[in-house]
């Protein structure tokens, strides 16, 4: 059976070949995305619930495998069944940063979970969605494959696709995925359709795809997939003769590769810091590690325990490390703010922890599976007093990995709290990473934790009581600690401020000593971060350049990716983006701005606050600093900031053509 | 060998190893049922077998939360209504420790309420002792989960409109292997339950009468107490959980009328531990996890061998 409509030559046909601009935006030609060939933007959309998320990742693989280096971006509703979904993965012979501008393939596959259409529905026609909610994004020249099993006739109609695929110069393949997967096994299966017809048309070996179909699944099933898969790729190039010139890439990898996410590399890193005890509530897009750590503690060892609340999971995290195990917990925003107290708790307690936040859209529940940078103040202050933590906000899928171990390192080395921020875009987005990358060695050291010999030598006080907090004997503020169960090493450890042994004490000397000895951890931390370890800060582009870009977490690729826009088209631009929140890179972001006329702050939030941090670390800078900020719920694009530099450049009334506003440098 | 030698030292135990050597006078009121939980610990700590540094007190905020700064073993004063979860992973991380929760009635019923409810449920192996004194002390005065229908404070002047909460029956439905209740007046009794429920294996829960003379003048000072045991009007199955039910139902009902009841409500020595539950689904190790990070040959499993799914 042929799963082409007769009606998809009609449309093919009808295509003819438009030049000039196409930007989702309609800026200038000189800040669109270079429209070369050597990268596949493939974006697979349909409902929540259809199997969109795996069948990408199987996807993501195959490409990978073929020797590209890959980026996926993942866009989903809070819901299970039904509402728009997809995922976009970017390919390419070269690296990706980020997920590119637009896309160029689109497989639409429907969502069979759409709710019926409704006059004047909040949800709009959900029907058409998985195809109409996509075509704004999709480049001059894409292609687009929809399932015409799911979507009818009077839809793409009611969407005028045949006029903007004229205008766009879009390549149109309707294919009956939903037939041809009922014909050969179950209607599910219709992915498997979709990925031999995307096969088919960049002229992709099925090779790759067909090894990982036989990895995932067994017998009946796998044999009908493979079915589909070769029926959907035959008959694709036996009924066209295809005009596009897209086309998969072709690359080659030196080593192996691995597809990871975020949340991979954060939970891997912490598996690798001698972590063994995870506690936690579920919450998007927390989960994710809290999943991944309690599916493969038990085999190492390891303890997770699901619990009541957020309070209580930090106040285990607490508890277990208090007790000698290396513990953590985590949490998103509102999640996060239940553990306010255990965190200064632990701030208090001096108890090494590590808690990781994962930003979604707030405030309060906002827009759950959304990214968003707009936790920072939050993380940084939460908690009554003075805060005494340590937080740090990786980039991407290494800096997650080395940074949680980072965090490790320093919380039991200095008996503090360490706070890994991150959001919904990194913990989803896969990318690939040398294999060789993860061989190392843990470190399940305790850091500055006696053991029994060592508290036989420990001081006392005349009632043997071990002096848990002795300020007289701190080294770099710290002094160290010991472990119930041990010998000679008892101790009270409190919330309220304490004295050397730890009773309960409001002398105002023993207060200020306490109060700077723990503050002096901090410096300390600083001092070893700036001298001793490689930088956590990212920089790129022109050295030379006296225009600078700053930001800070998962923007960084899309900004990484903007500079070298920029400078390729003729700008001279420089790059930093920072990952240390607290304590801040001082030195290192004021040689930055010093060395730069102006620079552009880029962040995912409404109030800037990345900016306000610079400025009130810094104390300085406030006229140099423009904001770039986007809020929407979806992450930066590279053009955007491309355009963001330009308008900001121009120094004219131009407002961005993108959903993002500048906010001018204070005095401007 | 142990990285923890205080645990399971065989050895005599003089009660006054859990005085501190400095400061052994609390800052509780005179008269306060609070000395009366501090008595009973000392006593039936050694009488128990355990040393100072085997065991570890956890507490939450308010005059109850001092326990710790009077009691010498290793401590954690935590915060308002959270030393259950704190405890409870204290404990699961190093399973030989012997872990000992302890708050007030607004700590555990009110605040920490969530924490009481699934600690109970999960049978975490503790015990958690509840300084009852129907009244908010540290704070001066309020109105608390346990007092009385009526009572006026500063916070309730018209008189509480609210039903006490039945810590017994709530702690029962919830999930506690061993609930009793005592009372600061009497020690005897006192003493024999807080060493009962340091040995149950499970969620012991105690909830102890302590009289608060400063702020809760019009309340009973908890005499004179009925031990449900001896007494011959009662009659009742501790390990049949539905006597048991009936039983905490008219103790809880009857205290505020002035009759007060004590001893032990409910018992089941069956009943596993949540620290064996979960060793039982193999996802609790069978050391301690605590000793693993002493070991130097411990063998440390890596995120690189987990890599193949990912290739």
């Amino acid at each position: 059976m042929s799963i082409l409509h007769e009606s998809s030559l009609v449309i093919y046909s009808k295509v003819f070949r438009l030049c000039g601009a196409n930007s989702e935006y309609g800026w200038p030609l000189a800040t669109d995305p270079p429209m070369s060939s050597d990268e596949l933007i493939w974006r697979i959309a349909g409902g929540s619930g259809d199997g969109i998320d795996s069948t990408s990742q199987n996807f993501a693989k195959a490409l990978m495998r073929s020797g590209l280096d890959v980026f996926t971006h993942r866009h989903y509703p809070s819901r299970i069944r039904g509402g728009h979904t997809y995922v976009e993965i970017r390919a390419a012979d070269h690296e990706v940063q980020s997920r590119g501008d637009g896309y160029n393939f689109l497989l639409s596959l429907g969502d069979s979970f759409a709710r019926n259409p409704q006059e004047e529905a909040y949800y709009g026609n959900e029907e058409i969605k998985p195809l109409s909610e996509n075509l704004d994004d999709l480049r001059e020249g894409g292609i687009i494959v929809y399932d015409e099993g799911l979507i009818g006739e009077d839809d793409i109609e009611a969407i005028d696709l045949e006029a903007r695929a004229e205008e766009n110069n879009w390549h149109v393949f309707p294919m009956d995925l939903r037939g041809l997967a009922r014909e050969h096994g179950r209607e599910v299966m219709r992915n498997t359709a979709g990925v031999g017809v995307t096969a088919a048309l960049l002229d992709m070996d099925l090779e790759h795809i067909e090894d990982l179909m036989a990895d995932a699944m067994g017998g009946d099933v796998l044999e009908s997939n493979l079915e589909i898969l070769h029926e959907a790729y035959e008959t694709t190039r036996e009924e066209y003769e295809f005009e596009h010139d897209l086309r998969v890439p072709e690359g080659t990898h030196d080593t192996e590769q691995a597809l990871l996410s975020g949340s991979n590399a954060i939970a891997y890193g912490a598996i690798d810091a001698g972590c063994r005890f995870i506690s936690g509530y579920p919450m998007t897009p927390w989960t994710d590690v809290f999943t991944i750590l309690s599916q493969n503690f038990p085999d190492m060892g390891g303890i997770s325990e699901q619990v009541e609340d957020e309070i209580a999971a930090a106040a285990l995290a607490v508890g277990a490390s208090h007790a000698g195990v290396k513990a953590m917990s985590g949490s998103s925003g509102g999640g996060f703010a239940l553990m306010s107290e255990p965190l200064g708790l632990a701030e208090m307690t001096e108890t090494p922890v590590v808690l990781i936040e994962a930003m979604r859209a707030g405030p309060s529940t906002g827009m759950p599976t959304k990214p968003e940078q707009a936790d920072l103040e939050h993380v940084l202050y939460t908690s009554q007093g003075d805060s005494q933590r340590v937080v740090f906000a990786p980039g991407n899928i290494e800096e997650a990995y080395e940074q949680t171990r980072l965090a490790f390192d320093i919380a039991w080395d200095y008996q503090i709290p360490a706070i890994i921020i991150y959001d919904q875009k990194l913990s989803g987005e896969n990318t690939n990473v040398d294999v060789e990358f993860f061989d190392r060695e843990v470190s399940p050291d305790l850091g500055s934790t006696l053991t029994e010999d060592e508290l036989r030598e420990a001081a006392h006080d005349n009632s043997g009581k071990f002096k848990r907090f002795n300020y007289e004997d701190a080294e770099n503020g710290v002094a160290s600690r010991s472990i119930p169960g041990q010998k000679g090493g008892r101790y009270l450890a409190t919330g309220n401020e304490h004295s050397p042994v730890g009773h309960i004490s409001e002398d105002p000397d023993n207060r200020v000593a306490q109060m700077d000895r723990r503050l002096e951890k901090l410096e300390s931390i600083r001092e070893e971060l700036d001298e001793e370890r490689e930088s956590t800060q990212t920089y790129f582009g022109d050295e030379t350049a006296e225009y600078g870009i700053i930001t800070w977490g998962s923007s960084q690729g899309a900004v990484e990716e903007a500079i070298e826009r920029l400078n390729a088209n003729g700008h001279s631009v420089k790059g930093l983006s920072v990952s240390d929140m607290m304590p801040f890179p001082e030195n290192e972001v004021t040689e930055f701005l010093e060395s730069v006329d102006e620079a552009l702050v880029v962040e995912m939030n409404a109030t800037a606050q990345f900016r306000g941090l610079l400025q009130k670390e810094l104390g300085r800078f406030g006229e140099k600093l423009t904001s770039l900020l986007k809020y929407n719920g979806n992450p930066f694009e590279p053009a955007e900031i491309v355009e963001g530099y330009e308008v900001n450049l121009a120094d004219e009334d131009r407002e961005p053509t993108a959903q993002v506003r500048i906010e001018p440098a204070a005095g401007d | 060998m142990s990285a923890f030698n205080a645990i399971g030292e065989e050895r005599e135990i003089d009660r006054d190893e859990f005085t501190p050597g400095v400061e052994p006078q609390p800052t509780w009121c005179p008269g306060c049922g609070d000395f009366g939980v501090l008595k009973s610990l000392k006593q039936a700590l050694p009488e128990v077998g355990k040393t100072p540094e085997e065991v570890l007190t956890v507490t939450g905020i308010g005059c109850s939360g001092k326990l710790n700064s009077y009691l010498d073993t290793y401590g954690f004063h935590t915060i308002h209504g959270r030393s259950l979860p704190v405890a409870r992973a204290a404990k699961l991380a190093n399973t030989d420790l012997e872990v000992i929760a302890a708050g007030g009635d607004g700590d555990g019923y009110g605040i920490g309420g969530n924490h009481f409810v699934h600690t109970a449920r999960e049978n975490h192996d503790m015990t958690y002792i509840v300084f009852n004194n129907e009244i908010f002390g540290l704070t001066k005065g309020q109105t608390s989960p346990t007092s009385p229908k009526g009572h006026k404070s500063k916070t309730q002047p018209s008189g509480s409109a609210k039903t006490p909460i039945r810590p017994l029956s709530q702690s029962l439905t919830s999930g506690a292997s061993y609930i009793a209740r005592t009372a600061a007046v009497n020690p005897n009794q006192a003493k024999e339950i807080i060493a009962e429920a340091i040995e149950h294996d499970g969620f012991a829960h105690v909830d102890f009468l302590t009289q608060c003379p400063t702020w809760n003048k019009d309340a009973r000072q908890y005499v004179p107490y009925i031990d449900v045991q001896e007494s011959d009007d009662y009659d009742f199955d501790v390990t049949d959980r539905q006597e048991a039910a009936e039983m905490m139902h008219e103790t809880e009902d009857v205290l505020n009328e002035g009759t007060v009841l004590t001893g032990r409500y409910y018992v089941d020595e069956d009943r596993p531990s949540y620290q064996e539950e979960k060793a039982a689904v193999g996802e609790l190790p069978e050391e301690p996890l605590a000793e693993r990070y002493f070991d130097d040959d411990a063998e440390w499993e890596r995120s690189y061998d987990l890599l193949e799914r990912h290739t």
